[in-house]
């Protein structure tokens, strides 16, 4: 049931949001996210971390055929819950400084996209999943192409269709999975398990690459994230927390609950390729990162690289790799909501994201940098940050896969360092510039976002054992069908 | 009194195959052909007077007379896009003072 | 709560009070808080060693990471090697932490200054405190960054931050080695304890040699490169000295660049088990210190000239260590603290006399009027060149002693380095305090000895460094060894073949060394003292004094292989496979759609006659079709 009211909530929410005009449109939002997320705790709290699916609810949805309205929690799934109920109420506020024309739409839109994602991460349905997969673009479409900035309609509309034509792969896969079920067919995710075994291996590869292509659209992975910069920097800073923060790990989610278990064989076949592209792109996004003039961009490119050695980790396939890659998921939620926060602090006060039009800004500023850094350096992968121990366990991960792969994926490291030390000393640092002359520090909303999102990069990566602890008896169960 | 079927009977049903197929095949090529509307109506009402008449032909030599309940069916309809088509042409015609079809090309693209 | 959890926990709450209540708490209060939180720390480190019972003891915080059946803990060891570099961190981190009470008191970022010293003091305790790689690593990270912050504190300098970036990335190179080290003793060792790794290594019987162990030593001395500034990693340290003077004391000379001495110490039971390991350590070592001692003969910034002795002198520390020197490498690790720290806060305290003037040429003649500084800087200087009774000169010796043992030639090459080092620092000493000034007037009326809270510190340090050397007074002078016999412990898993060195043969070397120390401090004073000459103005030099001056031009060369490629590469991504390969094809999918939906939309001409054609028409293709069995027969 709680399950379900994590799904409703949010929908619940934003039809009354719709209905409310004006400035009260935003509190109400937020309230609601507010308690979305007190629901989350309560999941955290009630949770027993065992391999079982927890708080599951099973509806007929179309009973002819053996489709299911089914829905539960297991460690996996957990932290992808926790990570959107905690990100959105962060998201929702962060737009309280912007008075946005239609609010109560955005902000409906929003709770949408919230429930269609906390559905993604706890369908047990492969037709469930991908009714939630397609149905979390539809907000974060609108979102983009109304709120937008200049190129929104050609950009969105590329995103769109980009997106959508990956997942129609899935669909084709999932069908044909579905109709290996035995009897009149069920798409239940472990009946699908099941009846998945004992495919040829030329069979798995062709599944793997239909799945392949549609999380690796999603994430994105190279070469498949052309659509990835022009998106982010144009939607709405909002909409680009929920695409980086949440939504693209609804294509690493897919890795791991889809193509691990169903296509074991082709993994072993192609995953070495899905690790070269990844590292591949890790390698090519930080590099490019390195001369982005835009914030927004090389945030979103640093995203791109990120997202590349979680995949690499999951394609590794070892405890390590997919642990890492689940605590790495929320980390960089957190780090790059952040990360975008900022850069849109910094264009309501500037009106500019350019870093050759920035700098000097901490001299006026000394909050805004203390919360920027320790943003940084959890993106930076810095010890006793959240984004060491996901760095950490993937590339001892991929490490154990081969180790020069590991070596080449360590490079994220330093190129990491490099492209974000030059973004905070362009930007903070140095003589000011006209338009950040007398730069206000921050008022009290934006504190309330980045001083517990600023908390929580050094608290996980104190004591990850939280998250890692109940992750784990799920994540083994998940290699135990594999072998 | 001869029965109707029987009468049809009289005739090898060769001929009404023979017949009807003439007679659909001139409907085509007028539809095909003539840029006139009421000609195309007219050419259409001969494909579907072919097509009764196969099968009239059929159901009698079948003694099913299903064939003939589907004729009057295809009489009403007919009767009833006559008076739609009809209609239609009149308002085409009141719109652009003709009926010539080859001109009728707004729907394109 | 055990006394060893409280030493790093002192810095933190410093660096918490002072971060946290940045601008709210007050200047006098700032200083104060950082300087208790170090000296309790101290403190407390004093009281271990006092009580020592030559038992390591690990204290286990929390488990950290845990997965699968690798568990990385929170936890400390406290042992011979963890007690004496915590001495020195806290030791010498206390004396700077006041000196900068009176050297930073003109600075508007005073408490965010002293919340980032805690903080390093910190990371810098946790980094010698911990029981595994991990915690090692955590510390050792968590150094670059507040070495990161502390350069680039001046942050509107440009330059400055450019230097602290170069610093961090530098650093973060040799990190990925220490990790992938890290990860390759956690595949053959399933663990990250001290403990667990060496005895593994022990009762598991690699012998010496072992491939697995060669490249786990590697991997970590790549590390140690980033950190601890060797070639080719050095270059960061010199332009570290962009940094507030007592941070160049305490970070770049006295603690966070020898964490790769302690590390390779730390392991050493690995690094005895692989000889070629060691010869690259040892090679490497020489190379930096013949390399930086000479750049520091041509420089006239009196930071960078201390900057490139540091360089030069972890030369030799890893020489040290490359020849199984373990103990006379720490030796001289803490004799190192000692007098660089002292020659680096002598150097604020002219530098602050000076009003921020660095360049040795505007300098000279200062003797009279900071008396305390002078003398202190003469003691250090004395030290660091190796004339005995000093410091330096034990724990230098030793060092080459032992070379020489191992090799002969690299002995000659250290003796070099020697005559090198003892020449630039009595040019440094010579032209800063003896001759004329040669100054602005301005500056002549200011100059001025520091006050007493950054003299005390001064003299303190210069005590240790002319008594230092008795903390390991060597057999031959009938002292007891009594460093290296508190240290020995540390290396029993290792299997050290100790050979005794000739005692007549050191006395000789010795003798050498010292001659040529002092000949070389004869030419510096014939030189700059008796000939008055004063280095050439900027861009003067010509031949060979330019390329040492220009530091060999290694920068420009890394900036030619490394920095300008990658730049290249990143505006190749950007402008050519981003958009020209990548997104072209994507694009032209699209185009390839519309091209064909444009050119097909034209079948839909609007003429009835052309549809009911094609109908009748597909019709017919569909009955022959569907008859085509029944028509062919």
């Amino acid at each position: 049931m709680l399950t379900l009211s994590l799904i409703l909530l949010p929908i619940i929410a934003g039809l009354i949001t719709l209905a409310i005009k004006g400035e009260t449109a935003k509190t109400v939002a937020l309230v609601f996210a507010f308690a979305e997320l007190a629901l989350g705790v309560y999941l955290y709290k009630s949770f027993v971390p065992d391999v079982t699916s927890q708080f599951s609810v099973s509806y007929d949805w179309i009973h002819s055929a053996g489709i299911k309205f089914s829905v539960g929690i297991d460690g996996i799934s957990l932290i992808l819950v926790i990570l959107t109920t905690l990100m959105v109420p962060f998201i929702i506020l962060s737009t309280f400084g912007n008075n946005y024309p239609n609010a109560s739409k955005l902000y409906a839109l929003i709770l949408f996209m919230q429930a269609a994602l906390v559905g993604v991460f706890t369908a047990k349905d492969a037709f469930l999943f991908y009714f939630f997969f397609e149905a979390a673009l539809i907000p974060i479409y609108f979102i983009a192409a109304i709120w937008g900035g200049e190129n929104r309609i050609k950009v969105t509309f590329k995103f769109f269709v980009y997106t959508l034509f990956g997942s129609l792969f899935m669909l084709l896969a999932l069908v044909y999975l579905y109709l290996l079920t035995p009897g009149t067919h069920s798409s239940d995710i472990n009946v699908i398990y099941q009846s998945a075994k004992g495919l040829e291996i030329s069979t798995q590869s062709y599944l793997f690459g239909a799945f392949f292509i549609a999380f690796a659209i999603k994430m994105p992975l190279f070469p498949f994230h052309t659509w990835q910069p022009d998106t982010y920097q144009e939607a709405p800073t909002a909409g680009t927390m929920l695409l980086s923060g949440i939504m693209l790990k609804m294509g690493v989610y897919g890795l791991i609950r889809f193509i691990l278990p169903i296509v074991p064989l082709g993994v072993e076949k192609w995953g070495f390729v899905a690790i070269i592209l990844s590292v591949i792109g890790i390698i090519y996004g930080s590099v490019i990162a390195i001369q982005q003039k835009d914030m927004k961009r090389l945030i979103a490119y640093s995203s791109f690289a990120h997202v590349g050695l979680m995949s690499a980790g999951i394609f590794s396939g070892n405890l390590d790799g997919i642990q890492g890659a689940l605590i790495q998921m929320l980390a960089h939620g957190i780090n790059v909501v952040g990360l975008f926060f900022v850069v849109e602090i910094i264009e309501r006060r500037t009106k500019s994201r350019e870093l050759a039009l920035l700098g000097g800004i901490t001299q006026t500023t000394p909050n805004l940098t203390v919360y920027f850094i320790i943003l940084m350096l959890g993106s930076v992968a810095l010890p006793l940050t959240n984004g060491f121990v996901g760095e950490f366990l993937l590339l001892k991960g991929v490490y154990e896969y081969n180790a020069w792969i590991g070596a080449v994926a360590g490079l994220t490291i330093i190129l990491g360092a490099v492209y974000m030390l030059r973004m905070v000393q362009k930007s903070m640092f140095g003589h000011t510039s006209t338009i950040t002359e007398g730069f206000a520090d921050l008022t009290f909303n934006e504190k309330a976002v980045l001083l517990p999102l600023s908390f929580l990069v050094i608290a996980l990566g104190i004591a990850p054992n939280i998250f890692l602890k109940l992750t784990e008896p799920a994540v083994s169960q998940l290699l135990s069908i594999i072998k | 009194m001869q029965q109707i079927p029987d009468v049809i009977r009289e005739i090898d049903l060769n001929y009404y195959v023979w017949f009807s197929t003439a007679l659909f095949c001139i409907g085509i090529i007028g539809v095909l052909t003539r840029r006139n509307a009421i000609i195309i109506f007219m050419s259409v009402e001969l494909m579907l007077n072919a097509v009764n008449l196969l099968l009239v032909a059929f159901s009698s030599y079948k003694a099913d007379p299903s064939g003939q309940i589907f004729v009057f069916f295809i009489m009403a309809v007919a009767a009833a896009e006559v008076a739609v088509g009809l209609a239609i042409i009149v308002m085409i015609y009141r719109n652009i003072q003709t009926i010539d079809v080859g001109l009728l090309n707004k729907l394109k693209w | 709560m055990s006394l060893i959890t409280l030493i790093p926990l002192f810095p933190l709450i410093g660096f918490l009070i002072n971060g946290i209540g940045f601008r709210h708490v007050p200047k006098s209060l700032a200083g104060i808080i950082s300087s208790a939180a170090a000296f309790a720390s101290f403190a407390c480190a004093l009281t271990l060693f006092l009580g020592f019972n030559g038992q390591p003891q690990i204290v286990h915080l929390f488990d950290w990471i845990t997965v699968g059946t690798l568990n990385i803990s929170m936890s400390f060891q406290l042992d011979q090697l963890s007690l004496l570099m915590l001495l020195i961190i806290t030791g010498v981190g206390t004396l700077i932490h006041i000196y900068s009470i009176a050297y930073m008191s003109h600075d508007e970022g005073f408490g965010k200054f002293f919340a980032f010293l805690n903080l390093f003091l910190f990371f810098m305790l946790l980094l010698v405190l911990g029981s595994n790689y991990v915690v090692m690593f955590i510390g050792w990270e968590g150094v670059g960054l507040c070495s990161y912050l502390l350069i680039g504190f001046w942050n509107k300098n440009s330059n400055y931050g450019n230097a602290a970036r170069k610093a961090f990335i530098m650093n973060r190179i040799g990190d990925l080695g220490f990790l992938l080290g890290i990860f390759l003793i956690i595949t053959h060792f399933g663990t990250v304890e001290y403990s667990e790794v060496f005895r593994r290594v022990v009762e598991d019987g690699y012998s010496s040699g072992d491939k697995t162990l060669f490249y786990i030593t590697i991997l970590l001395f790549v590390g140690a490169m980033g950190k601890s500034a060797q070639i080719p990693l050095y270059t960061w340290l010199p332009d570290a000295m962009a940094g507030p003077t007592p941070v160049s004391a305490l970070i770049h000379a006295a603690t966070m660049v020898t964490a790769g001495i302690y590390m390779i110490i730390r392991s050493n039971v690995m690094y005895s088990l692989a000889p070629e390991t060691l010869d690259i350590v040892a090679w490497v070592g020489l190379a930096t210190a013949l390399l930086a001692a000479s750049i520091g003969l041509f420089q006239n910034d009196i930071k960078k000239v201390l900057a490139y002795s540091t360089v030069s002198q972890l030369g030799y520390m890893f020489m040290g260590l490359g020849v199984m020197a373990y103990s006379s490498s720490f030796f001289h690790v803490m004799t190192h603290a000692f007098f660089k720290a002292l020659l680096f806060l002598g150097a604020g305290s002219v530098i602050h006399a000076m009003s921020d003037e660095q360049d040795i040429r505007s300098m000279g003649g200062l003797r009279k009027k900071l008396p305390i500084t002078f003398i202190t800087f003469l003691i250090a200087t004395i030290a660091i060149s190796g004339i005995p009774p000093f410091a330096g000169f034990f724990s230098k010796d030793e060092i080459l002693a032992h070379v020489f043992e191992h090799n002969k030639l690299m002995w000659a090459f250290g003796v070099l380095g020697s005559i090198m080092t003892s020449f630039y620092m009595f040019r440094l000493l010579f032209l800063t305090f003896f001759g004329e000034f040669r100054g602005t007037e301005e500056q002549k009326h200011h100059l001025h000895e520091s006050p007493i809270a950054m003299t005390a510190p001064l003299m303190i340090l210069a005590v240790l460094s002319a008594i230092g050397g008795f903390f390991n007074f060597p057999h031959i002078f009938g002292g007891h060894a009594s460093l290296a016999e508190f240290m020995a412990p540390l290396f029993e898993q290792s299997a050290l073949e100790h050979v005794a060195v000739d005692e007549s043969l050191e006395i000789k070397l010795m003798i050498v060394s010292v001659i040529a120390a002092l000949v070389s401090a004869g030419v510096a004073y014939f030189i700059y003292v008796v000939k008055k000459n004063v280095p050439l103005a900027e861009g003067q030099e010509s031949g060979l004094q330019k390329v040492i001056y220009n530091k060999y031009y290694i920068d420009e060369l890394y900036n030619a292989i490394f920095v300008k490629p990658i730049t290249v590469l990143s505006n190749f991504f950007t402008s050519v496979i981003e958009f020209l390969v990548i997104d072209l094809i994507v694009e032209s999918i699209g185009k390839l759609v519309k091209t064909l939906s444009s050119e097909i939309r034209l079948l839909q001409s609007g003429t009835t006659g052309y549809y009911i054609f094609a109908m009748v028409l597909s019709i017919a293709v569909i009955l022959v079709w569907g008859l085509k069995s029944f028509l062919l027969g």
